[in-house]
């Protein structure tokens, strides 16, 4: 069955939209990340313009998250005092990093500097969560291990303006998640997601916080992220396709229930590296793109009257 | 391309039908050719998947038909990528100014064997003969290589469908064929031209617009969102938040 979309112009099967929204909400259920960085290739992949794919993704994602959020906080895994504190850094980031973002834009090349930039991220990010969870892996069947400190101390438990929050147990200097919201602020800003996959490693890695909490905090701070990206984008590029998002959630809030409920039965360790696994599989395509001769070296941008 | 650039390069494209219709190029007489659709309007709905319109007429004597149907002119920017330290990047572009948004030819005999190159050039008969203009000093040969991609990219999004469809004859005068739009039709007003050909030469030829647009809710969304943006965004999001907290409700029970 098919539908028309009425900004992005095209129609497409409602039941291949319903899939995609169920394979990102699964993502999203069982890691805490938005899913946007899958979503939007996807979109552009079954015809959707690549403008429009970035922006209605950001819109299904606040529902998306709105949805996340509120599960993980009925189980009390979300830090409400870390989400805010994160936020106040992410939306000053957002402002530079829309102005990076006209900058680059302005000297060409945009898409490039993207696909570098997530290759560069998502390849250490990856690389270091799989090396980290793999050694605790191997910790775990070794009998008679010691077990590691909650988080180790070094010069980032040093820094003023300590604060406790209590979900993540921790007692930290709030500049560190102010400094970690701002830099997602300007990575999402310019990469055009929720920056989730960035964040949720960070949090884990950065701040020391425990897995458990991990997924309904940086959800947290996706929504209003995602939120923001809407607006600016409905308001400067009229992108926004709301029938398009409102499909996609209709399938990825299933697709979120099934993956919160299997993220549970993970440990922590698991799901750290089934994680690293996914995120360097992205940072891989991504660079075989990059490398290797496109099929078609040509590409169209269509100006409307 | 503004109004005024569009008008021109319609004109332009009209000229040629219009002088074939003014009494001191031909001899008045009986109608030659006479066209006309089966409907004016594509409404494009919520369940809008591609729709199809009949174009059916006759002529005063034996001869073929050919007709064109193309969309409202938009500007269109090709790139090229090329390797850069490895790397494959965008590293050239031209920027056509009049290129069909639809196009679509249709004709009872093969194009080649009906009418002359002069005639098809001239009609603009055929993707060959579209004549999109650069705007770039690039060499010829890469502005060639540029609209040939070009058009190859508006093949695949069947927006240039690159069959020649086919004129049928009922008799020796009546005629009829039909014209596919697909799903992806961009809005506008289209000009369908029909032209009657003897000889090699189109001896007569007619315009008749067709109007495509969005109608009901998609048309009320997509005004909202142009209007109204700000307004429109805020809605989005909000709805959204509804969506998600809707969603979420059964976990309560559960």
């Amino acid at each position: 069955m098919d539908i028309y979309l009425p900004i992005a112009e095209v129609s497409v099967d409602v039941f291949v939209l319903l899939g995609l929204g169920g394979v990102v909400g699964f993502l999203s259920g069982v890691f805490g990340v938005g899913g946007g960085f899958l979503l939007t290739p996807l979109l552009i992949f079954i015809g959707v313009p690549p403008t429009v794919a970035v922006a209605s993704s950001a819109n299904q994602l606040v529902g998306a998250s709105v949805s996340g959020v509120l599960a993980q906080w009925r189980r009390g895994n979300v830090d409400f005092k870390m989400g805010y504190v994160l936020l106040v850094g992410g939306l000053a980031g957002s402002f530079l990093g829309v102005w990076i973002f006209t900058l680059l834009k302005q000297l060409g090349q945009i898409e490039l500097t993207i696909s570098l930039s997530y290759v560069l991220l998502l390849g250490t990010l990856g690389a270091l969560m799989m090396v980290e969870s793999l050694r605790t892996q191997l910790r775990l069947h070794r009998p008679g291990a010691v077990r590691r400190k909650l988080h180790q101390h070094n010069w980032m438990h040093g820094l003023p303006l300590k604060a406790r929050f209590r979900r993540s147990k921790l007692y930290i200097s709030a500049l560190l998640p102010i400094g970690l919201g701002f830099v997602i602020g300007v990575l999402s800003a310019i990469l055009g997601i929720g920056g989730g996959f960035i964040l949720v490693p960070a949090m884990i890695y950065m701040l020391g916080m425990p897995t458990a909490v991990v997924p309904g905090t940086s959800l947290l701070q996706i929504i209003f992220v995602a939120a923001n990206v809407t607006l600016l984008q409905a308001y400067t590029n009229r992108t926004v396709d709301a029938v398009l998002a409102l499909v996609l959630l209709v399938g990825g809030v299933i697709g979120a229930r099934i993956g919160s409920q299997f993220g549970t039965r993970l440990r922590g360790d698991q799901l750290r590296l089934l994680l690293a696994l996914m995120v360097l599989a992205v940072a891989a395509k991504l660079a075989f793109d990059l490398t290797v001769r496109p099929p078609d070296l040509y590409s169209i941008a269509s100006e409307k009257e | 391309m503004s109004r005024a650039g569009l008008a021109v390069g319609l004109w332009g494209w009209c000229l040629p039908l219009l002088a074939l219709t003014f009494p001191w190029t031909a001899p008045p007489r009986a109608e030659a050719l006479s066209a006309d659709l089966t409907s004016h309007l594509i409404a494009i709905t919520t369940g809008f998947t591609g729709a199809s319109v009949v174009l059916f007429g006759a002529i005063d004597a034996p001869g073929d038909v050919a007709v064109v149907v193309r969309g409202p002119d938009r500007e269109m920017t090709v790139r090229r990528k090329s390797r850069v330290a490895g790397i494959w990047m965008n590293s050239q572009e031209i920027t056509f100014a009049n290129v069909p948004s639809f196009y679509f030819v249709a004709a009872s005999r093969p194009l080649d064997e009906i009418v002359s190159p002069g005639a098809a050039a001239l009609y603009r008969l055929g993707v060959a003969n579209l004549e999109i203009k650069a705007e770039s000093g690039a060499p010829r040969e890469i502005v060639d290589s540029f609209a040939a991609a070009l058009i190859a990219a508006q093949q695949r999004a069947k927006l240039f469908p690159s069959a020649v469809g086919k004129v049928h004859f009922i008799g020796e005068r009546l005629f009829r064929t039909t014209i596919e739009f697909p799903s992806n039709v961009p809005t506008g007003t289209y000009l369908v031209a029909v032209f009657l050909v003897r000889d090699k030469d189109v001896v007569s030829g007619q315009t008749t617009p067709l109007v495509v647009s969005k109608v009901g809710i998609d048309a009320d969304v997509f005004g909202f969102a142009v209007r109204q943006p700000g307004l429109y965004g805020i809605v989005a999001v909000l709805t959204a938040v509804v969506a998600g907290w809707l969603a979420s409700l059964p976990f309560r029970s559960a």
